[in-house]
């Protein structure tokens, strides 16, 4: 998406310089929520303020919405065709690959630190095991989440003092 | 309510998506298959959609999912609700902004949750392979398990592709041709 966003809103249109859209691009990457829909709010409000972020947004999801609603209306007949099943089943093991393919890109954002390494082999330790032994807390993944984001801010108060 | 649902969950996993679409993949793990919208198997399905149809990911996967548990209104609730935290604080930062990015604890919290992403996200992967490639036999004996020789096959198969296409062309995969793929070798395997 970053080069058609580079294309349109720098080349064509003159809504942001490069040097903006790089910082557009940080912010859009740190603030929760997918990235595209970051952009285009940001993009949208520095252009034309509240109803310029909401139209970029709403230009943003509406493609993506109706192709997806009209592919899932048959998603259900589609999916009870054995072919379609045989392809799927396929399918499944492509997307972990994916999945594991992501794991690995993302695995370059983290900082090369022992608290990353502590944190990133805590987490994984402890959801295996709550997966392999059924044990079902309700919201812990977004609880393991905001205690990520807590351990980094204590970090980082805790470094500030080091230093004085 | 559904639709009130819908909205509910899809706005707590906008919140806490951090890092791209992929990151939504555990959240949705938890939240939409433990509350009977989507079966384990449907999640890969569903990532697979995503993935190869054009338009952000993660609108995508939200569209689908609210469409296939509430028709066109689940999914206008579902995607307004993945997108509404994003629009939010978007905007509440660019009223603040400059300050907000270069501030140290913003930077300390993002450090923090990077690995817990990959991690989580690691996690994931590692239990659906372990669901599809152990699978339960006949339905009467459903505590014996068989291991799926076919679907690990698959998998050595379209690992080494990956692995010998980022070697010769320098970047990875197209995932779009990894999903076709997969699904080419699919039919020829099970069919």
């Amino acid at each position: 998406m970053i080069p058609i966003i580079q294309k349109e809103v720098v080349e064509k249109r003159k809504w942001a310089t490069s040097g903006e859209i790089l910082d557009i691009l940080a912010i859009s990457e740190s603030t929760p929520g997918p990235i595209s829909v970051n952009a285009a709010t940001y993009v949208g409000f520095k252009v034309a303020g509240f109803w310029g972020s909401f139209f970029a947004t709403l230009g943003l999801v509406i493609p993506s919405f109706i192709i997806i609603y009209i592919i899932s209306l048959f998603y259900k007949t589609f999916m009870s065709w054995s072919i379609v099943q045989a392809a799927f089943k396929g399918i499944s093991v492509g997307v972990i690959i994916l999945l594991f393919m992501a794991v690995l890109k993302l695995r370059k954002a983290v900082p090369n630190s022992l608290l990353s390494i502590v944190i990133f082999a805590a987490v994984l330790a402890g959801t295996l095991a709550l997966n392999i032994f059924q044990i079902k807390i309700p919201f812990i993944t977004l609880a393991i989440i905001a205690l990520g984001l807590l351990i980094g801010v204590i970090s980082t108060l805790l470094t500030r003092k080091e230093k004085e | 309510m559904i639709y009130f649902e819908l909205f509910y969950t899809f706005f707590l996993i906008g919140l806490f998506t951090f890092g791209g679409g992929y990151a939504m993949i555990p959240m949705i793990q938890e939240q939409v298959v433990n509350k009977g919208w989507l079966q384990e198997s449907q999640l890969t399905d569903f990532i697979a959609i995503s993935e190869s149809t054009p338009g952000p990911f993660a609108i995508n996967i939200s569209t689908f999912v609210g469409s296939q548990t509430g028709g066109v209104f689940g999914a206008i609730c579902s995607t307004i609700g993945v997108v509404l935290p994003s629009f939010i604080i978007i905007i509440l930062i660019s009223l603040i902004l400059a300050r907000f990015l270069k501030n140290r604890f913003v930077k300390g919290a993002l450090n923090g949750v990077k690995p817990v992403v990959v991690a989580l996200i690691a996690s994931t992967a590692i239990v659906l392979l372990i669901k599809i490639l152990l699978y339960q036999g006949h339905p009467l004996f459903s505590q014996s398990l068989y291991f799926d020789r076919v679907s690990f096959t698959l998998l050595l198969v379209l690992s080494l592709f990956a692995f010998i296409y980022k070697r010769m062309f320098k970047k990875s995969l197209n995932p779009i041709l990894l999903i076709l793929l997969s699904a080419v070798l699919g039919i020829v395997l099970f069919y």
